[in-house]
């Protein structure tokens, strides 16, 4: 996958330049610049504290940035200056969908109301905003059943078929991080962001939610920004990956050039600047005893 | 049980002790609570002096109360429900519900032959009785009324759990004529009216502010306004331009709408307590112009003289007009026409609530406001405005209130702002919670249980018998109803119906536990 991402021409699908986020003394992103491609999964990773979050609550319009220009290019073409949008703008609007790091669910409603609340903006169209709805008119009925197959199409991939009638609060972990994912797919998006994950799933969850990402890119051409601590995940997934640490961008590039950036190991491991040297020392002398001492 | 070592006798002595410690301190609690409240009573005399009175009676009446309510809570209620869980050995049956044991036959068939002989024959032994014993024949004709119904609801839950929307709507269309065939016209009039109009108002009230609280989980504590602008609509359009009823229930639901979105505006921000405040503050602004307005509104006098509603403009209800209902059927006249017809419009008006609130449930706008309810944040990140979507919560539910208002102002054919106090506001408040937020069977019931129990208060005489005949039982309504939501939130805290049904299902309809839903947090 990787591979064939390299080959095309880079198509950024989302631009931020020079992005700052000042909180009253604290700069929690400094004159942060990157780009995520069209089609690409690309990550976003730092350690904890690093703003990671806060450049997501940039993107999606619920943080005004400071300083800085995010630019969302649809694939049409048409271009959205994310920073100027308000946040259900930058989604119904720019197309931008995300889920949150600590999960933010419909709980009292069913698995299939939070995957319908999603395709709310369509139907209100639909409805003639509620109107055409409430006088019982054909054209939302149809739109209405369809909107009921989009769900199930979702509701299939997420392997939340079995819980469709549960309330979303109901289910176990993983489970909700899958539905949040199903969900905010249902809005339709071009680009899709993901904070964190795979946050205390077990690995079985975790692969399963590797292969639904990718079905999501394949399936829908769908690009998409993740944060994420699990470094497994992110090797495996990403084409491409950016680092942040205390809000700036230590690295850019792919998951193999990111793997033995120093900066990188040195922000990962907690150590200063002039100690990094010594450390990647370290680091390769394992690397190079590990392979005959873990025979799998 | 088995494994409880200590002798019956001893753990039996044990209880009664405690209950008898325990009943001791709540009629200690009772007394201090009510010594100020119920024990003294500040007066004027003749003279226009104040002065005290004192009621010690009453206030021993009180902490009895109190005493043996606990008295009888730990010795025997607590101990009860504790044998209600517990399989009999022998059987491994749980013991008889409550109920079954509250309607075994044999009761039910003294309860039905006292409750028919009473009907019918219980005219002819009051008058037989002294005076005094008159209030006790009434009182134990209703309960043997009330129980019999009860079993007949008891016996057959399960038919009418599964059809109890079609069955309510039955009993409503026939309440007023089995009312005025056992009642006559004039003796109807009572339970059409005070009953059945007046409880119907108020559910109308909750189902409107339901959609505010129940499905958008906006706290909204002046909710009256809209139904103060709705009432004063039609009470100062059809005064000043003389419009039909017909023309100025829309208007009015447009006006109370109009409101509800100059509401919206402001507090569109705020969250939870600061929402609370700002709305009742809105609430109080309404009525204070009402109050100081004088020139449109007359001020604390109110408006009177409200015209009549009509039967669609075809038949009139004004003893003048030729085409009074009771002259062109030829029927003697009487009032009772008229409200006989108020109880089928406030009907209609609340099945097209009802109706309303179902439908919206089940279009993008109602499940927009339940995810608002559930989590706002989400909501945005969807793509959903939500500031529309709350202001169109405020405007939908306001309508309603206006609704209900002009209904309000052509009933009483009188308006003054002493109608739209803040207590309402509580009152149509607690209805909601009490009923479970966003069910409307469940706030239907509740409005019934409040409003119809405060208004059985007031026919309640017998009371004044045991409390003496200053006693007026309407002036305790609000204690009781404190007293009634208390219990009922003890007893189910997500209100009467606490579960939430879903508005689309793929494989099965199952109802959602009140665990999971959210009450909101602006
Ligand atoms: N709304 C806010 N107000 C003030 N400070 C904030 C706010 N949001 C984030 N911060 C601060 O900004 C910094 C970056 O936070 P952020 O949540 O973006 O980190 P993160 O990279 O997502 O961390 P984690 O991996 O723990 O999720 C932190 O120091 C945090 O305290
Ligand atoms: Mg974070």
């Amino acid at each position: 996958m990787a591979l064939e991402t390299d080959t095309m021409t880079k198509d950024p699908i989302l631009k931020v330049d020079h992005l700052s986020m000042r909180f009253g003394g604290l700069m929690a992103i400094n004159d942060l610049s990157f780009e995520a491609y069209r089609g690409d999964i690309t990550a976003l990773i730092g350690p904890n504290g690093a703003g990671k979050t806060t450049v997501f609550n940039c993107i999606t319009g619920f943080y005004k940035p400071t300083m800085g220009m995010i630019t969302m290019r649809q694939k049409a073409g048409k271009e959205y200056l994310l920073e100027r949008m308000s946040d259900f703008e930058v989604n119904r609007d720019a197309k931008v969908a995300r889920t949150f790091q600590n999960i933010r669910l419909f709980s009292g409603l069913t698995v299939l109301e939070n995957l319908l609340v999603a395709q709310h903006n369509k139907l209100m169209l639909a409805s003639g905003y509620t109107v055409l709805g409430l006088l019982g008119f054909p054209a939302y009925k149809k739109a209405a059943a369809q909107s009921i197959e989009q769900a199930k199409y979702w509701l299939e991939k997420a392997n939340l078929t079995d819980r469709a009638d549960d309330p979303a609060g109901d289910l176990p972990y993983g489970a909700q991080r899958r539905l949040e994912i199903a969900r905010a797919m249902c809005t339709g998006p071009e680009f899709l962001c993901l904070d964190e994950p795979a946050a205390g799933l077990n690995p079985r969850e975790s692969l399963v939610l590797n292969e639904l990402l990718r079905s999501i890119r394949k399936d829908t051409g769908t690009s998409i920004l993740l944060i994420e601590h699990d470094m497994s995940v992110v090797m495996e997934i990403s084409d491409h990956v950016v680092v942040l640490e205390y809000g700036q961008k230590i690295s850019d590039g792919n998951p193999e050039h990111v793997k033995h950036d120093p900066k990188v190991i040195a922000a990962y491991l907690g150590v200063e600047d002039d100690e990094v040297e010594e450390v990647i020392e370290q680091i390769e002398e394992i690397a190079v005893a590990a392979p005959g001492d873990t025979p799998k | 049980m088995a494994n409880i070592t200590n002798t019956p006798e001893s753990a039996g002595s044990n209880l009664m002790a405690r209950a008898l410690r325990e009943a001791f301190y709540a009629g200690l609690v009772a007394l201090g609570l009510f010594v100020l409240f119920v024990g003294l009573k500040t007066d004027q005399n003749i003279l226009n002096e104040l002065i005290l009175v004192q009621r010690w009676g009453l206030l021993a009446i009180f902490v009895v109360i109190a005493a043996v309510g606990r008295f009888l809570s730990v010795a025997y209620i607590r101990p009860f429900l504790a044998r209600q869980k517990v399989t009999n050995a022998v059987t491994g049956l749980l013991p008889d519900s409550v109920a079954t044991r509250f309607f075994r036959v044999p009761i039910v068939v003294v309860a039905a032959v006292i409750a028919i002989l009473l009907i019918f024959a219980g005219n002819a032994i009051a008058a037989a009785l002294p005076a005094v014993l008159v209030p006790w024949v009434t009182m134990i004709r209703a309960l043997a009324i009330i129980y019999v119904l009860a079993f007949g609801f008891f016996y057959f839950r399960v038919y009418i759990a599964a059809h109890f929307n079609t069955l309510a709507i039955i009993a409503l269309i026939f309440y007023p004529p089995v009312m005025v065939y056992f009642f006559g016209y004039q003796g109807s009039l009572k339970y059409v009216d005070n009953f059945g109009i007046q409880i119907l108002i108020y559910v109308m009230l909750a189902w409107g502010l339901n959609i505010v609280v129940g499905l958008a989980g906006l706290l909204d504590l002046g909710y009256v306004a809209f139904y103060a602008v709705g009432a004063y609509s039609y009470a100062l359009l059809s005064s000043y331009f003389g419009l039909s009823f017909w023309v100025l229930l829309p208007m009015a639901g447009i006006f109370a709408a109009l409101w509800g979105i100059i509401l919206g505006f402001p507090v569109l921000r705020l969250k939870g307590d600061y929402l609370a405040i700002v709305t009742l503050a809105f609430g109080e602004i309404i009525r204070l112009v009402l109050i100081n307005w004088t020139a449109v509104t007359k001020g604390t006098f109110g408006i009177s003289g409200i015209a009549k509603a009509s039967v669609f403009g075809i038949w009139s209800f004004d003893v003048s007009a030729t085409n009074n209902f009771a002259k062109v059927f030829g029927l003697p006249m009487s009032s009772a026409y008229y409200k006989i017809f108020l109880f089928y419009l406030i009907l209609a008006l609340c099945l097209l609530t009802a109706f309303v609130t179902i439908r919206l449930r089940r279009m993008p706008i109602g499940r927009a406001w339940e995810a608002l309810r559930e989590d706002e944040i989400a909501c945005r990140s969807l793509g959903i405005n939500t500031v529309t979507t709350k202001l169109t919560a405020f405007a939908t539910g306001a309508m309603f209130g206006g609704f209900a208002g002009s209904f309000f102002a052509v009933r009483q054919g009188f308006v003054s702002p002493e109608s739209f106090v803040f207590l309402e506001s509580a009152i149509i408040l607690a209805i909601v919670v009490l009923g479970g937020m966003g069910s409307l069977v469940g706030i239907a019931v509740a409005a019934t249980v409040m409003i119809g129990g405060t208004e059985l208060l007031r026919e309640m005489t017998i009371l004044k018998q045991i409390f003496g005949p200053d006693f007026t039982p309407e002036l305790y309504r609000m204690l009781i109803f404190g007293l009634a939501m208390i219990i009922v939130m003890v007893w189910k805290p997500r209100g009467f119906v606490g579960t939430r049904e879903p508005t689309a299902f793929l494989r099965e309809r199952k109802s959602v536990s009140g665990s999971f839903t959210k009450e909101g947090h602006g």
